[in-house]
């Protein structure tokens, strides 16, 4: 989040009163009753041990304890630490160059360019799993493409434990790369051309002028693009539900199919909400981790 | 400005390979789906694989379900958003910061951590397979984005235009419609635009509040779809394209205004 310090908020409406929580109340009581309210019981369900009907019995913190020496939670949480290398460092650093080539490249076609890298943004991912399932089935396109410089090979290469995650990291950073690589643009387009002119004029080339004038500037839309990625990283669950079922063995699950499959399909309530929880929290504690970085390197930036 | 032929040839390179990596799955799916349908001989593009796909998945009705859904969550959530952004941007009250941290939270929960309860819950009202029960979750997450979007943007607007519509005597709905609205068209179009696609593509709530197959939605009907023909490569991408076109056009016909939204919406996040 990204506060302009010392800016006073707009006072002109200064009525007091219970002006502002009318215009807040319809939105905090949908919000309150369909997000807030569940969130709640689900960290309630989390301490109780429950098939999904009839009695439940009270067992406090066991879910959480158990998942500590849970194979498929584990993996789980492993899984989505490295997606993460996939759907956010990746795209950042190459949603990097593509955005700094936008902004100081003078490219003709530039719109095209920006609709055609954010396109995989747009469509739904259970299409996306589509496509890609047919990239990398035994006879899909890959392996046709690997044909045709003489690599011949018949991998499935989701079926594989050893490549599908990697196979499922690579859709991650096909799907992310348009979307930082905006946020980027957005904060590229601010810096005034003036910055630019006079580092041309000192003759920089286009390695330090990048170093110099760009990174700098956009750190706080670094942080953001970090926390937008990261997040959808850790709740991968269309994608993984549409390719592998988390498979081969736990090879490709996540936090996100397991609370699924756990709650769903095996009726371990009590362990699925446990595990919710803890991916919330996860993702809360990256949260705060990435955007107090992005702010503090913002004021010593100064 | 000036850039070297030599760096601007090399930009041209790395933009279009990356294009066409972007391209790639989608150029798959498009030759997949007009490709010969399992047992079938002839070459050449295969229209009727729509048509196919279209009658066997019975995608008239998910996508008529996905447009009535998407219609409800978006202007709700839509109107909810600007209210509730309005006063968080524009007026000071006690409790204003909390209030404004617990929408924040509500951006990062993952729709997996209010399911299960929500499944549950609605399934005791007798509410699961319902167009609420799909609608009303999205609305509650719709409205964490659309608040703190619409505060950024009220936030960022000239205190000189509220304070002039309060010399007028203007009360503080007819400020926010005819006064802060108006020049917040582009940024509203654009969180609706997000608002819609996000709804349009969501997979896990009606997966878990439509048990039933009545408010199966588009993105559903492709899971279900996929299960039924899993050898038949082609009607499955062909009923990708069904599902994905409406977005993908809805995108294309309004990119430049969605885009440079998004580009100006962030910077004043």
């Amino acid at each position: 989040m990204k506060n302009r310090k010392g800016r006073e908020r707009p006072s002109a409406v200064v009525r007091s009163g219970v002006t502002p929580y009318l215009y807040l109340l319809p939105a905090l009581l949908v919000y309150g009753a369909f997000l807030l309210y569940p969130v709640a019981r689900t960290a309630q369900f989390s301490l109780y041990d429950w098939p999904g009907f009839g009695p439940s019995t009270f067992v406090g913190f066991d879910n959480y304890l158990a998942l500590l020496d849970d194979g498929r939670f584990l993996a789980a949480i492993g899984n989505a630490l490295y997606l993460i290398l996939f759907y956010s460092i990746l795209p950042l650093v190459v949603g990097l160059v593509l955005a700094a080539i936008l902004r100081r490249g003078q490219v003709r076609g530039m719109g095209v360019y920006r609709v055609l890298i954010f396109l995989p943004q747009v469509i739904a991912l259970v299409v996306v799993a589509v496509a890609w399932r047919q990239i990398y089935t035994p006879r899909g396109t890959l392996n046709q493409m690997l044909g045709l410089i003489g690599v011949e090979s018949d991998i499935g290469w989701l079926g594989e434990p050893n490549l599908a995650l990697t196979a499922v990291g690579i859709i991650g950073f096909w799907l992310e790369t348009g979307l930082v690589m905006l946020l980027l643009l957005a904060g590229m387009n601010r810096i005034p051309n003036d910055l630019y002119e006079a580092s041309r004029l000192d003759g920089a080339g286009p390695i330090r002028e990048f170093f110099a004038i760009t990174l700098p500037a956009v750190k706080g839309e670094i942080s953001t693009a970090l926390v937008l990625t990261i997040i959808a990283a850790l709740k991968t669950f269309d994608l993984i539900y549409m390719t592998t079922s988390g498979g081969p063995g736990s090879a490709t699950t996540v936090p996100a199919y397991e609370v699924y499959n756990r709650a769903f399909q095996l009726k371990q309530i009590g362990s699925a909400s446990a595990l919710a929880i803890v991916l919330t929290v996860l993702v809360f504690i990256i949260n705060v981790f990435v955007s107090r970085i992005g702010e503090e390197r913002r004021v010593a930036g100064r | 400005m000036s850039v070297s032929p030599g760096e601007k040839a090399l930009n041209y390179i790395i933009l279009t390979l990356f294009s066409l990596f972007a391209l790639f799955p989608i150029i798959t799916i498009v030759l997949t789906a007009l490709g010969p349908q399992l047992g079938v001989a002839e070459s050449g593009p295969h229209w009727h694989n729509i048509v196919d796909a279209w009658n066997e998945g019975s995608f008239g009705p998910a996508l008529l379900r996905s447009l009535l859904v998407a219609l409800l969550v978006v202007p709700v959530a839509l109107v909810l958003s600007i209210l509730a952004g309005y006063a968080f941007g524009t007026m000071r009250f006690r409790g204003s910061t909390a209030l404004f941290y617990l929408f924040l939270f509500g951006m990062m929960v993952p729709a997996e951590a209010i399911i299960i309860p929500l499944f549950y819950d609605f399934r005791d009202f007798g509410l699961t397979d319902t167009i609420w029960a799909i609608a009303l979750p999205q609305m509650a997450q719709s409205i964490a984005f659309g608040t703190f979007w619409m505060r950024a943007q009220f936030r960022a607007m000239p205190a000189n235009l509220i304070e002039a519509a309060a010399i007028d005597g203007t009360n503080s709905m007819g400020t926010l419609w005819r006064v802060m609205a108006p020049p917040a068209i582009p940024s509203i179009a654009t969180v609706s635009v997000l608002m819609f696609m996000w709804t349009w593509n969501e997979f896990l709530i009606p997966l878990v509040m439509s048990p039933g197959a009545a408010w199966r939605t588009a993105p559903l009907g492709l899971s279900v779809f996929k299960g039924q023909y899993t050898a038949d490569g082609a009607l499955i991408a062909a009923a990708g394209i069904i599902i994905a076109t409406p977005i993908v056009l809805v995108f294309l016909a309004l990119q430049r205004y969605f885009i440079s939204g998004m580009l100006e919406g962030a910077a004043k996040e």
